[in-house]
């Protein structure tokens, strides 16, 4: 039988510090987006899955799965959160991609939402952390970009990584969001000005990290043999992993690799039945430019300890061997957590249509997205394939 | 104001020995030694048999960051050096390292444990206790590396 | 009176924050003349502690050190008092903190102990009567403080922070409390009223009929008990509001100049209040000879006087190298400036 679960719409907002918008706005807002682009009628859809990390701290709302129906006219479906920290939006692809390939559904919305600056920068920064182990590192003071710090120092003392390093992943992705229009941050950072912007844990600077953000994105998936009702540019899950690991970091067997992330990696290749090298363009979680060199070596595009070279060499930009974040990744497009994996999704989408306009990898038929929670506690992996 | 001071109360009282004295536990059946304690040895799972076991208290450095930007609870302290320590006896936690200059923080530095006020529940709420780590100098009663610094 | 039953230290342990400010330093935010200020206090510098640093985690140090110097397991003290006027709580024992961290089963008795500077020494005869009459075997007793001068005021050169634990026994001391005498009377030198941010003091009242009486009348008592006079002892202690009172105490009883100077540490880390004569003491303790006698007089305010015959044994020369000494924590210091002291003492009311 043929399960396989195809993308057919796909939506996104403008990413940014949306201070007129609540949470269920936004969401709302990309969802119809996506039904829109799949030029699907509500009727069509038998489900939803909201991916959010943590709407109850930044919004004080819970019940996520009902509030959208609800707010979306889509009458009795069923609906709910699944949480995986930074994951979360990934872990909602997949949730639906499981329900679609066991028969269980048709034709599902998938949404990615967060809702960030309605609580102070400080409340922000806590809840962020929960996505580490709270009562063993964010209790004693390892906030979150603490804790990719010590990552990053520790790559730079085994494997020579340089502070310069650590810049390029800026400049490349704030480079590429100069050609998003959804993207929170639209132009050019130079290397010098990354360089030098202020501390924040160090090795790591400000602007080395993510940004506090409010977006969403919706995808509409189903079943394959569906897909041809609506669209003649169906793009295919080709597969789908996750993959766990310990949640603290001071537990990982190391920290300059996410295992979770090889293995993943691996497996979903596997079920894809691809190799990298097949791969034509990826969204890789950069929470911290940190985490894009050590996923650039996790998937395998560079030798473990040469992310760094692989950078300098340019393989991972638009034209080069592996182009890594066209959208801008989480640094540029930004990171309203729950919505990452899920915009990632769209952007991948929109390449293997040909619709990335500036941005677009020539004839990019396979692409592969990497979703990470925490510090790599989660990993999750989804191909997809024209 | 009542709400925040009242709380934390059970959750941190459960952890006390934990944070106070670094009790971990110990699998007899492997010999690796876990903290904070766990509920189940990761390697044997059942055939695991946990035992409760206090750390010695001394470690190295095995990374570390400097944090300029906290939450309100440490504000006081920024910017603060924080840090993965490796405990003699196996097992690896986050910690602040204090009684330093952040200058002289390195990778591989020897350290020991220190009982120090980790944060509090707002001016009228409990103050948490705990763990954090200093260079073993003369008045940590080991050798003097280097001159004391001014 | 009977003589007590033979108690005396097993072991002992301070504890001084890292953190130093230079009387000169506070003189000039104030407008007025360190060096003059440095001379007539014979305070130079004074301790303070750290951001992180409180009443309860100072103790904790402290009497770790002890009972590592004693090499007793602390499941056997039987009862833990913490004396201070600094205590992080208004209401909640700082004792309980303190005996969870450093290894304390369950059946001890335990409680806080309040008198101005007096506090540490006012546990220690709590800790000696349970000893010697052998309800307990050993006691752990504590003086610290991380006391607060108000912004501006004379006590702002002298208030800092530091402590020391003494766990009394009666097996092996190290040094034995020959006798004790206290002298207590209402005499109100210095206070601080419930909501009030710093203590209030008489200025010069806290001289002559407050200081002098009760440290002088507690030394004479203690004489007069033991029937001895300053001759028989090779040290002598006083608590140190500043470094010209326990000098002027001295001359007054006719105690030899260099029969003090060992034991006047507040001259490097300030006035510790329930922590001082407590680490003069183990100053002294640091390097008296086997056979040496040790007088100390502790003085609260408030007001009353706790007095100590103390007698150095041969057994304080294994313990010696066991821990830190008062010297190694004075000599571990780093200068911060009137700014980083205002921020570390909450001196800063925007803060919280």
């Amino acid at each position: 039988m043929n399960n396989r679960v195809a993308i057919i719409g796909v939506g996104i907002n403008k990413f940014g510090e949306l201070w007129d918008k609540n949470l269920m706005d936004i969401a709302y807002e990309a969802g119809m987006y996506a039904i829109w682009d799949a030029g699907i009628s509500g009727a069509d859809i038998d489900g939803m899955v909201i991916g959010n990390m943590s709407a109850g701290r930044f919004t004080g709302q819970e019940h996520l799965g009902a509030l959208a129906v609800d707010m979306a006219g889509l009458g009795d479906i069923p609906a709910y959160s699944v949480e995986a920290a930074c994951a979360s939006g990934g872990a909602a692809v997949r949730q639906a991609y499981m329900a679609i390939k066991s028969g269980e559904h048709d034709l599902m919305v998938v949404l990615g939402c967060e809702k960030m600056s309605d609580v102070s920068q400080s409340e922000a920064m806590n809840t962020i952390s929960v996505a580490s182990d709270w009562e063993w590192e964010g209790t004693f003071g390892g906030t979150f970009p603490a804790l990719y710090a010590f990552m990053a120092r520790r790559h730079m003392h085994d494997y020579g990584t340089t502070e310069e390093h650590l810049a390029l992943p800026v400049v490349k992705n704030h480079a590429n969001a100069a050609h998003n229009p959804f993207a929170q941050f639209q132009s050019p950072v130079p290397l010098d000005v990354v360089m030098s912007s202020a501390m924040l844990a160090e090795p790591l600077r400000v602007l080395h990290s993510s940004p506090v953000t409010d977006g969403a994105a919706g995808l509409v998936v189903c079943r394959e043999d569906l897909a041809k009702k609506y669209t003649d540019t169906p793009v295919i899950i080709e597969a789908s992993d996750q993959r766990s690991d310990t949640l603290a970091l001071h537990d990982r067997k190391s920290i300059t690799t996410m295992s979770s992330v090889v293995t993943s990696t691996r497996c979903a290749l596997k079920q894809a039945n691809l190799e990298l090298k097949d791969i034509d363009v990826l969204e890789l979680h950069d929470s911290f430019s940190i985490g894009e060199i050590i996923l650039t070596e996790d998937v395998g595009i560079a030798k473990k300890g040469e992310g760094g070279k692989a950078l300098e060499e340019g393989i991972t930009e638009i034209g080069g061997k592996f182009p890594v974040n066209t959208s801008g990744g989480l640094k540029a497009r930004g990171h309203p957590v729950g919505a990452t994996g899920v915009a990632q999704i769209v952007e991948l989408v929109l390449q293997l249509r040909g619709d990335a306009d500036k941005r677009q990898v020539d004839g990019a038929e396979k692409a592969l997205a990497v979703n990470i929670g925490g510090t790599g506690a989660t990993s999750i992996v989804h191909v997809l394939g024209r | 104001m009542i709400e925040m001071a009242e709380r934390g109360v059970a959750q941190v009282w459960r952890r006390i020995k934990s944070i106070y004295k670094l009790q971990g536990n110990k699998c007899e059946t492997c010999g690796t030694h876990y903290f904070p304690p766990r509920l189940v040895c990761p390697q044997c799972r059942r055939k695991g048999k946990l035992e409760p076991f206090t750390f010695k208290g001394l470690g190295t450095i095995y990374t570390f960051a400097v944090v300029h930007q906290a939450p309100e609870d440490f504000k006081r302290q920024m910017p603060y050096v924080i840090a993965q320590v490796d405990l003699d006896e196996g097992a690896r936690l986050t910690a602040q390292i204090v009684n330093v200059d952040k200058e002289d923080v390195k990778i591989g530095m020897r350290v020991r444990v220190c009982f120090r006020r980790i944060k509090e529940f707002g001016p009228g709420g409990i103050i948490v206790y705990g763990y954090k780590f200093e260079p073993t100098m003369r008045v940590t009663g080991h050798e003097e590396k280097a001159a004391t610094t001014n | 009176m009977e003589r007590i039953a033979m108690v005396g230290i097993v072991g002992y342990g301070v504890y001084v924050p890292r953190y130093r400010i230079k009387t000169s330093d506070i003189a000039e935010v104030w407008g007025e003349d360190g060096s003059k200020i440095g001379q007539n206090l014979g305070v130079f510098e004074k301790s303070l502690p750290g951001p992180d640093e409180d009443v309860a985690t100072i103790s904790v140090e402290a009497a770790r050190n002890a009972i590592k110097m004693a090499g007793i397991n602390p499941v056997d003290i039987g009862a833990v008092y913490i004396g201070s006027e600094s205590h992080p709580y208004a209401v909640k024992p700082t004792g309980t903190i303190v005996s969870e961290a450093i290894g304390c089963s369950h059946n001890i008795t335990c409680a806080d102990f309040e008198f101005a500077c007096k506090a540490g020494t006012a546990a220690l005869q709590a800790a000696m009567g349970l000893v010697s009459s052998k309800m307990i075997k050993i006691g752990l007793a504590i003086g610290a403080d991380t006391a607060q001068g108000r912004p501006g005021d004379a006590l702002e050169y002298s208030a800092a922070a530091g402590g020391a634990a003494y766990l009394i026994g009666s097996k092996k001391p190290l040094a034995t409390i020959e006798d004790t005498v206290s002298f207590t009377s209402d005499t109100p030198d210095f206070w601080r009223r419930e909501g009030e941010d710093y203590p209030s003091h008489g200025a010069r009242f806290t001289g002559e009929p407050a200081y002098f009486r009760h440290v002088g009348e507690g030394a004479a008592l203690l004489f007069k008990k033991t029937k001895t006079t300053v001759d028989d002892y090779d040290y002598f202690v006083f608590h140190m509001p500043n470094g010209k009172f326990p000098i002027a105490m001295g001359k007054q009883i006719g105690v030899p100049k260099e029969k003090l100077e060992d034991s006047l540490v507040v001259r490097q880390i300030g006035n510790t209040y329930s922590g001082s004569a407590m680490i003069g003491l183990a100053r002294v303790l640091d390097i008296a000879k086997p056979g040496s006698k040790i007088f100390m007089v502790a003085y609260g305010s408030g007001a009353g006087s706790d007095a100590f015959s103390i007698t150095v044994e041969d057994a304080i020369e294994e313990c010696r190298g066991e821990v830190p000494t008062v010297d190694d924590y004075i000599k571990r210091k780093t200068y911060v400036d009137y700014a980083t002291y205002a921020k570390y003492r909450r001196k800063i009311k925007a803060l919280a």
